[in-house]
């Protein structure tokens, strides 16, 4: 993409999921680390391990 | 919906419902900032109007020329147009499917000891006894639960199981007994047992440090940061502190796990609101895999966090980014788990929109067998969903957490992290406000605070 004025992080879009998620394989949100909180955006997709 | 932010001399800006993640000069910024208050609908199309960059132009005489305003314009098109600016909100139209769908069971925290050998001033379990009797699980109660979680699981193959207390190492051979137990039935089942296990430390000793490597997919050592905090809130039932006698053996731990697939995990109060000194502390010492998490009570508790304390907590966390960002740059970089963010490979959508998974996905098991939708709701009886030998005998419960999501909360529809949190601890709701349909004001506070920490620290290190 040739944008001048803006750097962009990510490719990947969440709408992009939309069709190729649910598969449900991922750990519980706060199982392994928190467990007082919900944190989810910081988990990894098991497909993409 | 677009949520723009400058921190640490980067403009972000999120674009909420594509999840893409701009840094921005000042004038593609501003000229973001302008178009999406004047209107959050914008396609790409209705911004090549005439009238669009007229209005630009007119905003921002003297402020930037005309041709560096019809460069940002381009850009911002070129972006909306490919769905990563001004997207819209294609996921509230699933959540009906999220509601109804068939949830199978694929976690269980074992709560393998209702007991402890720490009396920890802010523990939710009240020092392990969860507002009831001390019990430690027997092995047929735990060996029903692992049955239980392979008949309940469906087609998912990996299953999680944390022990978890009060200390679980109180009741360490059941520990033992079980994991072997599951070992055999994964092979029967074809399934796979990810085991953790959340410890004070206080017995860990080298025979359980083998066993935990050999069999534990991660492992949550407790421990609050520098040794006045941790021993003024984690002290013996005796009131001596535990500092000194658990971080030599956390730090043994952690290097003979290749300081990996642990986490050292803390909570800070508002009596170390300076509390990024002890998530470095926790790096000084050598540390690798961190949390330090808010402590949740009642603003009568004396250590709760108030909203007043808010400004120096975000300041906070803004300080240990920019501390995190130097020392990666140092070669001497570490993870706190609420920095971290997946922008590529993060969660799908539907497991944004489905939550934390409490009382579907994921349930709580006692010493005696009864099942809870989580750890946290263990002993409120409203919450009590059935047990081991029966299964699940109130149905409902687990409806009403299946219906919980960012649409059913109204806080969450305007919130930009709501596909960070997927609307936060249903346990926090429910002890605020007496419902899970709702949210804990000061916890979403700093996920938004943390969201966008991590955000910035991707822009500095990319």
């Amino acid at each position: 993409m040739d944008v001048k004025h803006v750097k962009t992080l990510n490719t990947q879009t969440l709408n992009n999921t939309v069709r190729k998620g649910g598969c449900g394989e991922c750990q519980t949100s706060c199982q392994s680390a928190c467990k007082t909180s919900c944190t989810v955006g910081n988990q990894t997709c098991e497909q993409k391990k | 919906m677009i949520h723009q932010y400058k921190n640490n001399g980067y403009n972000i800006v999120l674009d909420v419902y594509s999840g893409a993640v701009h840094v921005t000069d000042d004038l593609c910024y501003d000229v973001i900032a302008r178009l999406n208050g004047q209107n959050e609908e914008y396609t790409a199309q209705t911004l090549r109007e005439p009238d669009v960059f007229e209005g630009l132009k007119k905003a921002f005489q003297g402020v930037y020329g005309e041709g560096d305003l019809r460069d940002a314009l381009s850009d911002i098109i070129e972006l909306t147009e490919q769905g990563q600016l001004f997207a819209k909100d294609e996921y509230e139209c699933l959540i009906d499917e999220v509601k109804k769908r068939k949830t199978v069971i694929k976690a269980l925290c074992l709560h393998i000891a209702h007991d402890c050998n720490l009396a920890c001033k802010y523990c939710f379990a009240e020092e392990g006894e969860y507002h009831g009797r001390r019990a430690l699980m027997s092995f047929e109660v735990g060996k029903k639960a692992l049955d239980f979680l392979i008949e309940h699981s469906g087609s998912r193959r990996n299953l999680e199981v944390d022990f978890f207390g009060g200390e679980p190492l109180m009741n360490w051979q059941v520990v033992k007994d079980l994991v072997a137990y599951g070992r055999e039935q994964e092979k029967l089942y074809d399934k796979h047992f990810r085991f953790t296990v959340t410890t004070n430390g206080v017995l860990l000793n080298d025979e359980i440090q083998e066993f935990v490597n050999r069999e534990m997919d991660n492992v949550v050592l407790s421990l609050d940061g520098r040794k006045e905090v941790n021993d003024n809130m984690r002290p013996f039932r005796n009131g001596k502190g535990s500092y000194d006698l658990i971080v030599p053996k956390f730090q043994k731990l952690a290097e003979s796990r290749n300081q990996e697939r642990y986490y050292v995990r803390g909570t800070f109060t508002r009596n170390n609101l300076d509390f990024s000194e002890d998530v470095l502390h926790f790096a000084d010492l050598g540390f690798q895999q961190m949390s330090i998490e808010p402590v949740v009570g009642p603003e009568t508790d004396p250590y709760a966090i108030r909203k007043e304390d808010l400004p120096v907590i975000m300041e906070e966390y803004d300080k240990l980014a920019r501390v995190m960002i130097e020392r990666e740059k140092e070669g001497k970089g570490f993870h706190f788990f609420h920095f971290m963010i997946d922008l590529e490979g993060g969660p799908c959508v539907a497991k944004r929109l489905s939550g934390c998974g409490s009382g579907t996905e994921y349930l709580a098991v006692t010493p005696w067998g009864d099942l809870y939708p989580c750890h946290q709701f263990v002993g409120q009886e409203e919450f009590l969903m059935g047990n081991v030998d029966e299964g699940i005998k109130k149905p409902q419960i687990a409806d009403d957490f299946r219906g919980c999501s960012v649409y059913s909360k109204e806080k969450c529809k305007s919130c930009f992290a709501k596909f960070y949190c997927s609307g936060g601890c249903m346990a926090n709701a429910y002890n605020f406000h007496g419902t899970i349909h709702d949210t804990y004001e000061i916890g979403c506070e700093m996920q938004r605070k943390r969201v966008e920490c991590a955000i910035m620290m991707k822009a500095a290190l990319s």
